[in-house]
């Protein structure tokens, strides 16, 4: 776990079993005793090479109480849970395929391009790590079905009492409802609030009344802002500088 | 000391009659004390501001280590911090102000009997500092309350605390008690509680105080027209 | 027994006056006190929301967002290195540990090596702000038991002479900014280092002198011993970290299992409680305090020479390969750990903080069942919050 590839081999506190947190390992497990249940495995391209393991919502408790009890991985501590919002997407693909020239010459190479529409989903992303056996960390993430209706997971606050406050805040931010936590309401903002600041498409407030070098978007805003505000008053209304 | 801050010194009482603080100093060696019944009034409240113990954020633990031995408040009375608002007449506002947060400290204001002051300590409570782009945070305690002293700063130097007490010192010995310019607590138009702003669903409501600020105008308006 | 887990009343915790009746079949009258946000004890804009029977606590519990200042929204709209002097605003009282939290998670992502010398004097540095964090918190708990604010004096005294070394090293005596993706901003001068050498050794003195105060003080053990006790099961499950996990017996400090930074090469040792109780958690911090200086000493004279930034560490137009990491590190107050998710560009597109003092309120309503208002102020001292670390 040192992040300095060129540090000396001093004596460390190895984890003995460093070869159980592998990813591939893990899943080797949970697919065996659990076969029915659809476990992936999440690549992660970056340098630090923490793969995760996608779990399916039906089977996910279960498959959290093994994580923890099993007497090899002994995952007791959950460490992090993050949420994740991954918007929709529409990826828009160039292929170039030959169509025959009308005009009877040779075969013309033409652009098609092809809009496809990737739904996007909300993650809860889980940091396992032993306290028992001092390894770790073990990655697992559940995905909602989209973004709107389907926004609920099971809870793994039975499971690790360390999730009650993290899926409260990922509830209060990105809106996933966690089906069996004991007291799911809103963390950080108060009850009565509605949005869920931390996906993507949230506009906050627009009460930048004064910007210095207003650009993009704050600018597009303070236009509309004046523009309304004219239209109200019907006059070149500018506010009164307080002193 | 009022030679060296930007303040101006503060006009001398016309109830001291002509006499100059030369020849008042000079009285006051041999043992007679001329002074006007706005300036004792004034000398009392200055020296002995008492804080409400209100620390927000990282300002205030500056504001706590201004408190401390090294930099020493006590020398200017205010050592007592005071955790309850009815005994208190100094607001230090140290740290963001955040939306969640507004409504309490507007009905901490009102609970704090007059004459009270407030000084917004940082960058935080000046305008939202650093986090001014934040869907819960409140751009400056001065859109709910009225401040009298603003102190710059992520955070402000516990030397600037003082500095920002100093001059509310001298913006207190100031104030007269009758007058068209009377002190805020004795004028009778002045208020002294503000309306406390409630949750609404996408932000707070009111999101401002009209009466007690308003955007200042920008510079930029005639680019802003489309 | 009313206990963790119950659903809340549906009540509105936002209207109304701050002490309620509540009746109850059980308990009869019950009175519900409303501790915060604006209170001299709650170390910061903290709010609890208690249940009493009298004198004796039945259910508490927390309510935060009163300083949530949107620090992960703000980091997906700045780059990596503008999101540093951000990290300093999280934890107040220890800001380079902060920093170097976030500079591993960011090296890890990036994949990123550090020179010796930097890898040091970050562990220099963090114990350092170790050193200052828990004076501070033994500062505020014995504030927090009723002693107006002698220990507190005593120990921002000290706490003032490292904030001179800070300020002479990174131009700020709190929000210091100075860890780099792949090194440390600034070279301390072998004046700044032997002026810290001199203060380190220095220290133990004063922790004798004020050990002799507080320590053995009847009031205080009367008043720590027995109260606010965390099982610890409870704890490996709820997921406390730091003092407050090793106060209740649990060898787990991330210095040791991960072995980050050049922690291997140090000889200290982790000191652990038994009962884990209010007093175990004051005693833990300041063996930890001990242990910091040995590790102190042992840095100083060890010290290579040596570039402190890797040369080929890209400042401007930093852009990480696509990818997650997780880094942690053991701050003061328990695990502090980073999630960052990059799709390379030069922004973030996940940024997390896991706040230890977050987590280690998981169990503050457990302990302080059955013990009194009075109590559960100490159990909330001992525990170490930072409120700009649990909202963010």
């Amino acid at each position: 776990m040192s992040d300095a590839p060129n540090s000396e081999k001093a004596v460390a506190v190895v984890p003995t079993s460093l070869s159980v947190t592998d990813a591939t390992q893990v899943l080797a497990r949970l697919q065996a005793r659990f076969p029915d249940a659809k476990i992936s495995l999440v690549q992660n391209p970056g340098p630090a090479a923490e793969h995760s393991l996608l779990l399916d919502s039906t089977f996910a408790r279960e498959i959290a109480f093994f994580l923890r009890d099993d007497p090899e991985l002994q995952l007791d501590y959950c460490s992090n849970v993050s949420g994740v919002d991954w918007p929709d997407k529409e990826i828009v693909e160039t292929k170039k395929i030959s169509v025959p020239d009308p005009a009877g010459g040779p075969d013309k190479i033409v652009e098609e391009k092809t809009k496809r529409f990737e739904p996007g989903y909300l993650e809860a992303v889980y940091h396992l790590f032993s306290m028992a056996k001092k390894h770790g960390p073990v990655v697992i993430r559940l995905r909602t079905g989209n973004r709107s209706d389907q926004v609920t997971l099971p809870s793994l606050t039975p499971v690790w009492r360390s999730c009650d406050f993290q899926e409260r805040e990922i509830f209060d931010l990105y809106g996933i409802k966690f089906e069996g936590h004991p007291d799911l309401r809103r963390l950080l903002m108060w009850p009565e609030f509605k949005d869920h600041p931390m996906r993507k498409d949230y506009v906050a407030p627009d009460d930048f009344e004064w910007e210095p070098t207003p650009h993009d978007q704050v600018l597009a805003r303070a236009k509309a802002r004046i523009a309304a505000n004219d239209a109200a008053s019907g006059a070149n209304v500018q506010p009164e500088a307080k002193s | 000391m009022s030679e060296n801050s930007s303040t101006p010194a503060p006009a001398p009482f016309p109830a001291a009659g002509n006499i100059s603080d030369a020849e008042r100093e000079e009285l006051r060696r041999h043992g007679i004390l001329l002074t006007s019944l706005e300036e004792l009034y004034n000398w009392g409240r200055s020296n002995s501001i008492w804080p409400l113990q209100f620390g927000l954020a990282c300002c205030a633990i500056e504001m706590i280590a201004a408190a401390t031995a090294r930099f020493d408040i006590a020398r200017f009375g205010a050592e007592i911090f005071r955790p309850s608002p009815r005994q208190a007449d100094l607001m230090i506002v140290s740290g963001t102000v955040t939306k969640k947060m507004a409504p309490q400290v507007v009905r901490l204001w009102n609970q704090m009997p007059e004459p009270k002051y407030c000084i917004a300590m940082g960058a935080c409570a000046i305008s939202g500092g650093p986090f001014k782009q934040g869907y819960n945070v409140l751009k400056g305690i001065d859109r709910f309350i009225p401040v009298d002293i603003y102190i710059p700063g992520c955070p402000p130097r516990p030397e600037a605390l003082l500095n920002g007490l100093i001059q509310l010192q001298e913006k207190i010995r100031a104030e007269r008690i009758a007058g068209a310019n009377a002190a805020k607590h004795l004028r009778a138009d002045a208020p002294s509680e503000f309306p406390v702003p409630e949750y609404g669903e996408h932000d707070i409501v009111p999101s401002c105080n009209p009466a007690v600020w308003n955007p200042p105008a920008n510079p930029r308006a005639d680019k802003l027209k489309s | 027994m009313i206990g963790a887990g119950a659903p809340s009343s549906p009540f509105n915790p936002f209207g109304g006056p701050t002490v309620r009746e509540v009746h109850d079949e059980f308990h009869g009258d019950l009175l519900e006190v409303s501790m915060g946000p604006q209170h001299p004890s709650t170390h910061g804009v903290f709010r609890m929301i208690a249940t009493l029977d009298g004198e004796q606590i039945v259910k508490l519990k927390p309510v935060f967002g009163y300083l949530h200042r949107n620090h992960e929204k703000l980091a997906e709209n700045t780059t990596y290195l503008a999101t540093m002097p951000y990290t300093d605003r999280l934890d107040y009282l220890a800001s380079l540990s902060t920093n170097w939290g976030y500079a591993l998670a960011v090296e890890k992502l990036a994949g990123q090596p550090v020179p010796d010398r930097a890898q040091y004097l970050r562990i220099i540095l963090a114990e350092m702000t170790r050193l200052v964090n828990h004076t501070c918190l033994v500062g505020f708990l014995f504030n927090d038991l009723g002693t107006s604010f002698t220990p507190l004096l005593y120990g921002f005294r000290e706490r003032e002479k490292f904030l001179d070394l800070f300020e002479a090293l990174t131009g700020s005596r709190m929000m210091c900014n100075y860890q780099r993706f792949g090194g440390c901003r600034i070279d301390p001068t072998p004046e700044w280092l032997a002026a810290a050498e001199k203060l380190v050794s220095e220290f133990p003195r004063f922790l004798d002198e004020w050990e002799a105060m507080l320590t053995g003080n009847e009031i205080m053990i009367a008043r720590t011993q027995g109260v606010g006790v965390l099982d610890p099961k409870l704890a490996i499950n709820a997921g406390i970290t730091g003092p407050c996990l090793r106060a209740s017996g649990v060898n787990y400090d991330i210095r040791k299992v991960d072995g980050y930074g050049f922690y291997p090469r140090f000889d200290f040792r982790v000191p652990l409680g038994e009962k884990g109780d209010t007093y175990d958690r004051y005693m833990l911090r300041i063996l930890e305090m001990r242990e910091s200086v040995k590790i102190l000493q042992q840095a100083f004279r060890d010290l290579p020479a040596g570039p402190i930034m890797d040369p080929k560490a890209k400042i401007r137009g930093f852009r990480p390969k696509a990818g997650e990491a997780y880094g942690r590190i053991e701050s003061p107050k328990g695990e502090l750990g980073f999630y960052l998710i990059s799709d390379g560009s030069p922004n973030p597109y996940r940024y997390r903080v896991r706040p230890p003092s977050l987590i280690n309120l998981t169990v503050l309503e457990e302990m302080c069942l059955g013990h009194t208002v009075a109590d559960a102020v100490v159990i909330l001292g001992s525990i170490d919050i930072v409120l700009g670390e649990v909202d963010r």
